[in-house]
């Protein structure tokens, strides 16, 4: 079956060279962009890594553990930031989960019409847009002072806790945490919202066909089989609240000393690496680069995570 | 034009449903006018028609599966039991309880299959053994043999006959008195349509089906009784409005049709 090139059927069309070019030169920009990309992640930790040697020589990992922050002494702990970074963080999702779900199933039922939902949800995904160092000052002038009497009856009827232990006065954990949920809120409805619409509606036929009340296949069949998607939203909120740093910084209070009260003032390892990094100076910067690595080390693992979770759940119900 | 409104004569104590002057409405459209339809208890009524005759419409207010649509309105009455099905103090919830539904594309929930079939039974209150339960609904759908050994998979491992007749055990499990079929078998191969078909036979004992079908060798099969329903243009009208021809026992229909239109739907000269 030798045909010759122009008359088969099934020959390549003749392609001029120029062309070729085109294909091979595209397909190697996006094959370096792509490279580039990882370059450059690699890039920042292995700078960040040698600029923390000199630290993490010098303090090992006894740096996760200590709680001292004291230039003058050139005594360096990163754990007051490293537990203001997780409790921030755990609290406002503790916060911003249900809330966020339940806005997501608010619009994704058909409670109020759609038109007013559209609206709604155009609003939660508008305070995505308002820039960190407008929500810290809105903290600093707002949402605190407002807060504060609030906060202060907690203290006094429950001050026995040492979570409350402290009496509020100003900036602090709490209405860091509080700014943070703000943050959040949107990413977790968003990613819920679209992830309970992509429900097949035969689904909630099902449900409905077996005799399921309304509320009964929202908890028992929607959100279960939505799931992968909202847990994959929750950790993109987490590694958003990780790293935050403006708002935080602006409110928290930035104390390096170690307290288990969410009322008193307190730090996080972005607060801490932005607070300081201007003056820092000698073996300061290597315990700032230090605990950039530290931080750095949570989000990937966060990520991975996240990657994980999701992964293993949407094979349970593909 | 005249809508036809007569209405068979099945004894009063065999009639499980009775619709009277049903119409059905999305929004100010009108999707099926004035049906009076009497369903007798223990036997297969199949609902015929070409598409957008409203066949499903019916079928679906049978359960109030409409309420789901914003738009839907309902005049008339649907009886079911002595009790209007739309009156103001009904439940929904209680309703679909007794009367259940298997839908046109299989739609098992994304569980295991044994709790597909638990699922529905929890919820409505069975606290009997569960996995004798789980068994016997698997068994009266014909398709405890294809499952038994993987109950705990999910129900997307099996394939979509099998999974219809898991969703048909679903509905059996939560013990209803009425089982509606919205055209079970159109996304189905032909050998396991045959199956679907055996099921039904077998179900009929205990249950009253409706079942919705464009399959007139289907409705044949598997009916006594069979609504031939049409649709017609109305003059004004944004669409067609389907409206019930003729309901009469399925061999009847077939066979001696009493309206022109039911002559000509039957020996495929439309739809």
């Amino acid at each position: 079956m030798a045909s010759s090139g122009s008359e088969g059927l099934y020959t390549l069309r003749h392609r001029p060279p120029s062309d070729k070019l085109v294909d091979q030169s595209f397909r190697f920009l996006v094959t370096a962009l792509a490279a580039l990309v990882a370059i450059i992640l690699f890039a920042i930790f292995l700078v960040v890594t040698l600029d923390a040697r000199e630290a993490i020589a010098k303090f090992g990992l006894g740096f996760l553990v200590n709680s001292t922050w004291n230039p003058s002494t050139e005594n360096f702990g990163a754990f007051t930031a490293i537990y203001g970074t997780l409790l921030t963080s755990a609290l406002a999702l503790l916060l911003a989960i249900p809330l966020g779900v339940g806005t997501a199933i608010f619009l994704t039922e058909n409670f109020i019409p759609s038109r007013y939902r559209t609206i709604i949800g155009n609003l939660v995904e508008l305070l995505a847009a308002i820039p960190s160092v407008v929500l810290g000052l809105w903290a600093i002038f707002v949402l605190e002072p407002v807060l504060r009497p609030l906060l202060q009856l907690i203290h006094r009827l429950l001050g026995w806790i040492p979570f409350f232990s402290t009496m509020p006065t100003g900036p602090g954990v709490m209405p860091a945490v509080l700014i943070l949920v703000i943050m959040v809120l949107p990413i977790i409805t968003a990613i819920s919202r679209d992830s309970l619409n992509q429900v097949p509606p035969d689904l909630r036929q099902a449900a409905y066909g077996v005799g399921a009340t309304r509320w009964t296949s929202i908890f028992k069949v929607l959100l279960p089989a939505a799931i992968s998607g909202i847990i994959g939203g929750v950790m993109l909120a987490l590694g958003r609240a990780l790293g935050e740093t403006m708002a935080v910084t602006m409110i928290i209070g930035n104390s390096n000393n170690f307290t288990l009260s969410w009322f008193a003032p307190g730090n996080t390892i972005s607060a801490l690496l932005a607070n300081q990094f201007g003056e820092a100076d000698g073996l300061q910067v290597h315990a700032l680069m230090y605990a950039a690595l530290v931080l750095m080390i949570i989000t990937f693992i966060v990520n991975v995570l996240a990657q994980w979770i999701v992964k293993r759940l949407s094979l349970k119900y593909s | 034009m005249t809508f036809s409104t007569h209405i068979t004569d099945v004894p009063d104590e065999q009639v499980a449903i009775t619709c009277e002057d049903v119409t059905i409405s999305y929004g100010a459209f009108e999707a099926v006018k004035s049906v009076f339809l009497e369903v007798p208890r223990g036997k297969v009524t199949a609902f015929i028609g070409p598409s957008g005759c409203g066949k499903s419409t019916v079928l679906r207010c049978f359960n109030r599966m409409n309420d789901l649509i914003p738009s839907f309105s309902l005049k008339g009455r649907i009886i079911y039991e002595g009790q209007d099905l739309y009156a103001k103090a009904v439940d929904p919830v209680e309703v679909r309880r007794r009367i259940g539904m298997v839908f046109q594309r299989p739609n098992p929930f994304p569980k295991s299959i044994y709790e597909n079939i638990a699922f529905g039974a929890r919820i409505n209150g069975y606290t009997g053994d569960m996995d004798e339960l789980v068994e016997r609904s698997l068994r009266r759908a014909a398709v405890w043999d294809e499952c038994k050994d993987k109950l705990q998979e999910s129900g997307y491992s099996l394939s979509g006959g099998q999974q219809q007749r898991l969703c048909i055990a679903r509905t059996i499990a939560t013990q209803p008195d009425v089982i509606l079929m919205d055209e079970p078998c159109s996304a189905l191969d032909p050998i396991s349509t045959l199956k679907v078909e055996e099921t039904m036979h077998e179900l009929k004992k205990d249950f009253t089906i409706v079942i919705v079908t464009h399959n007139m060798q289907q409705a044949v099969r598997v009916s006594d009784m069979t609504a031939f329903y049409n649709a017609v243009a109305v003059e004004g009208g944004t669409g067609k409005v389907g409206y019930l021809v003729e309901f009469d026992e399925t061999a009847n229909i077939f066979n001696n049709p009493r309206q022109q239109a039911t002559q000509e739907y039957v020996s495929g000269r439309f739809g």
